[in-house]
């Protein structure tokens, strides 16, 4: 009788199931759901440097005076068209007419100046304060242009222009952007279910509404990879980017509903040597590691071969690229034979490495391959917050791996002993000063050139591989860029057929 | 009884305060910095000086943790860091969903075990109860993660019943329900594997006492001493252990939330702690030690209910 009761119980919880079934609605071809892994805690590029911020809103509800396309040329955007001086310090731009708030504030050169007022002031909490530190002085001519005067040549001033940090935003609205953003982009905001989903509309207002295919843009927190694996899968999900686990990808290859990407991104992965203690202040130990490492071997086993090799800190699509992965190819024997001459073979050392699949991954590949060598690597894997304190702040460690995801972040190697490289080298620095002054395409990307060959030579850290943008994407889903030159992805081009 | 109820709310205040020392404690030993968090690792010096001045955190802990106190006592939890709205509203939010997660995950654990315990010591030694044993098993040893990631390909991406995750919230009951059917199951499966087994072994010694051979020798049905003699006077470890299992339910949510992206008080509190959001992960986990304390009160209550004899002694 109580097995009868079993039986019940579970016809009566199948019936309720069976009830509760509902075929799952198609969706209009106006309505995107986008994937993502990271959820932001604050909806304001200027205020808070989460990427995943940048790649739903910069340049979709925001704009900044110019913009940049897939292959990282600069292009305008509330900026119609703008001016150098000869001298190549003073900047004018012409605004776009008829662009306006979500709220209905109009947008004039008051806003522009005020949005860089406040990303340079002395209070600021700008995540990316350095992009305005090369300006001078920033003045209203009239309603439709605004004078931007640099201390410095930067060659990189108009690409930074660009970026979600330097969004321009107004008086009337910033202080609620955190959570209920206004920008004058081509996509207003709708709801945030924090936790859960963002949802973005169309903004019917805009200057350029009639080439945007899409209504609706849903963005969909989904942190777990195998949750998001089965999103797809069901049918829940539209696109997905960044998808975390190169792993799962075979799945979705073999399957005629999906179309597999992959493309680049601006993140190269090192494997970070501490410059300033040692043994890694002696070069002969950065060059022995250099040889040890495979990377062949360390695409493979971590990243399921889906990653692209470097052998300095730029990306392989840039304009400048130079392939320097044959500088200390994989060699075994001799990475020894460095190691004994510089006295450290058979010492240990410590790798401490970020909570990253990435990272995680290819730091048990790197401990075998150093064990080869002669060096016992102790890998310690870490939370991100003690990662940030003790290696990035503290400089309290010996090896470890991160991707560096801005674009033109060669600078890096110029910010000095206390960054966390421990590295300084006049040479360097100086050679990086002439590269952000240098206004000329051909001869910047002449000295971008020489960089990747001093900091490879120098064997500043083992440069393992370029992190690659995977994405998912249902067939019929088009306008996606392959590869990423900056954070954002802007949505006004993306269509679903 | 009045004597009893003042001891447990003293008792429930101190753990309170000893919980709010010990996570504002172990928050400002932990390694790492809410203003770097938010800023990145771009940031530069004077930006992130600014924040820390805004984020007040530049007053000394003694002083930060008795205003947040002060706040406290009066129902103010203070401003999350990282979401920069008021504590309370970001709880307020995801509080339905884990509540929800958390009662029917009992409510499913409490029917399928309790059924499931007793009828295996109905069929003591035959096929039925090698059968729940065996599955009790299987359920306490496969981790809740595994399971529902195999229950998602299962019903939501091969047979497409039920969505593979997310909630959209109680505006849209019938989709609520559907959504939240696999994170209770995948909650309660494993739970109520442990309590059918106990369930099973508190009846089955219940099933030895000689009154119930007398209530059978009179004439009465097997199924009116099973429900009406061994159930009543087996509940005391039952109901033990379902109070101890509230507590791992609640947290269990934290997993669950995650593998089925649901916007709970479990993935609020992880990210919290990775954001080093102070005011957010003091507030949450106070909830949470509350909630424990509250389910170990009803359960000695419930003792009461139970066992007429802890009355009279009292």
């Amino acid at each position: 009788m109580s097995s009868k009761l079993v039986r019940s119980s579970v016809a009566i919880a199948a019936l309720a199931l069976c009830a509760a079934l509902s075929p799952t609605g198609s969706r209009a071809g106006t309505t995107i759901v986008i994937g993502l892994q990271q959820e932001p805690t604050s909806l304001d590029p200027t205020a808070d440097a989460t990427a995943s911020i940048d790649g739903m809103l910069t340049q979709n509800l925001f704009e900044s005076l110019t913009t940049v396309n897939e292959a990282g040329e600069v292009l305008p955007q509330l900026a119609e068209s703008w001016t150098v001086s000869e001298d190549g310090l003073t900047y004018t731009f012409d605004l776009v007419d008829g662009a306006t708030f979500h709220d209905g504030t109009g947008f004039d050169a008051e806003d522009v100046k005020f949005s860089f007022d406040r990303a340079m002031a002395e209070d600021s909490v700008n995540p990316s304060k350095g992009l305005f530190k090369p300006i001078e002085s920033v003045t209203v001519v009239d309603a439709g242009t605004v004078e931007i005067k640099l201390k410095q040549k930067d060659a990189f001033f108009l690409f930074n222009m660009a970026q979600g940090d330097v969004s321009i935003v107004a008086p009337e609205s910033v202080e609620a952007n955190n959570a209920n953003p206004v920008g004058t982009g081509p996509f207003k905001y709708d709801s945030w279910t924090r936790g859960d989903k963002l949802v973005l509309v169309k903004n019917p207002d805009h200057r350029d509404a009639g080439s945007v295919a899409l209504e609706r843009v849903e963005f969909k927190f989904i942190s777990d990879a195998a949750a998001a694996s089965a999103a797809l899968l069901a049918g829940e999900i539209d696109a997905f980017p960044g998808f975390p686990a190169p792993e799962l990808l075979p799945q979705f290859e073999a399957d005629p509903r999906f179309k597999v990407v992959t493309g680049s991104t601006e993140g190269e992965v090192i494997l970070a040597m501490n410059n300033s203690k040692a043994p890694f202040n002696d070069i002969r130990v950065r060059q022995a590691v250099s040889h040890a490492i495979d990377r062949g071997e360390i695409i493979d086993g971590a990243m399921y071969g889906q990653a692209v090799p470097i052998g300095s800190f730029y990306p392989p699509h840039g304009p400048a690229y130079v392939d320097l992965t044959g500088t200390y190819p994989h060699d075994t024997a001799k990475a020894k034979a460095l190691f004994e001459e510089a006295g450290v073979a058979g010492t240990t050392m410590t790798l401490r490495v970020p909570p990253f699949p990435y990272a995680t991954r290819s730091a048990e590949i790197i401990q075998a391959q150093l064990a080869e060598a002669g060096i016992d690597a102790k890998v310690e894997n870490v939370e991100w917050g003690f990662w940030i304190d003790e290696i990035y702040k503290k400089l309290n460690y010996d090896m470890t791996i991160i991707a560096h995801t801005s674009p033109n972040d060669m600078g890096n190697f110029a910010r000095g002993p206390k960054y966390f490289y421990g590295y300084d080298d006049a040479g360097y620095t100086d050679l990086w000063n002439r590269i952000s002054a240098e206004a000329d395409d051909a001869a910047r990307n002449a000295l971008l050139a020489e960089a990747q060959k001093y900091l490879a030579d120098q064997a500043v850290h083992g440069f393992l591989f370029q992190l690659p943008q995977l994405g998912v994407y249902k067939t019929g889903v088009e306008g996606f860029w392959d590869s990423r030159a900056v954070l954002f992805q802007p949505l006004a081009g993306v269509s679903v057929n | 009884m009045g004597y009893f109820l003042f001891r447990r709310t003293i008792s429930f205040v101190l753990t309170l305060l000893a919980v709010s020392v010990v996570v504002f404690a172990v928050m400002n030993i932990l390694p790492g910095d809410p203003a770097l968090s938010i800023l990145g690792l771009d940031a530069t010096e004077d930006a992130l000086a600014a924040l820390r001045e805004e984020l007040g955190l530049n007053e000394p802990v003694l002083s930060r943790y008795l205003a947040w106190i002060a706040g406290a006592v009066q129902g103010d939890f203070g401003i999350s860091q990282s979401f920069r709205v008021p504590v309370s509203e970001l709880i307020a939010e995801r509080l339905p969903l884990t509540v929800s997660l958390a009662i029917s995950g009992m409510v499913v654990t409490v029917i399928l075990a309790v059924a499931l315990g007793v009828a295996a010591a109905a069929n003591h030694g035959r096929a039925g109860d090698w059968g729940v044993m065996f599955l009790s098993q299987l359920g306490i040893a496969v981790p809740a993660f595994w399971l529902s990631i195999l229950l998602v390909l299962l019903f939501a991406v091969k047979l497409r019943w039920l969505p593979p995750g997310g909630f959209p919230g109680w505006s849209e009951p019938a989709a609520a329900v559907r959504s939240l059917i696999l994170p209770t199951v995948a909650l309660a499966l494993v739970q109520s594997a442990v309590l059918a087994r106990v369930t099973r072994s508190s009846a089955l010694e219940v099933m030895r006492l000689d009154y119930i051979r007398t209530a059978r020798a009179m004439g009465f049905s097997r199924r009116r001493v099973l429900w009406r003699h061994v159930l009543p006077n087996a509940l005391i470890p039952i109901v033990t252990i379902v109070g101890l299992q509230f507590a791992a339910l609640v947290t269990g949510t934290i997993v669950i939330e995650n593998v089925f992206y649901l916007p709970g008080l479990g993935r609020l509190i992880f990210q919290s702690i990775a954001n080093r959001d102070l005011p957010t992960v003091q507030a949450l986990v106070m909830l949470f030690a509350a909630i424990v304390v509250t389910a170990n009160f009803i359960v000695d209550l419930l003792y009461l209910a139970i066992d007429p004899r802890l009355k009279t002694r009292s």
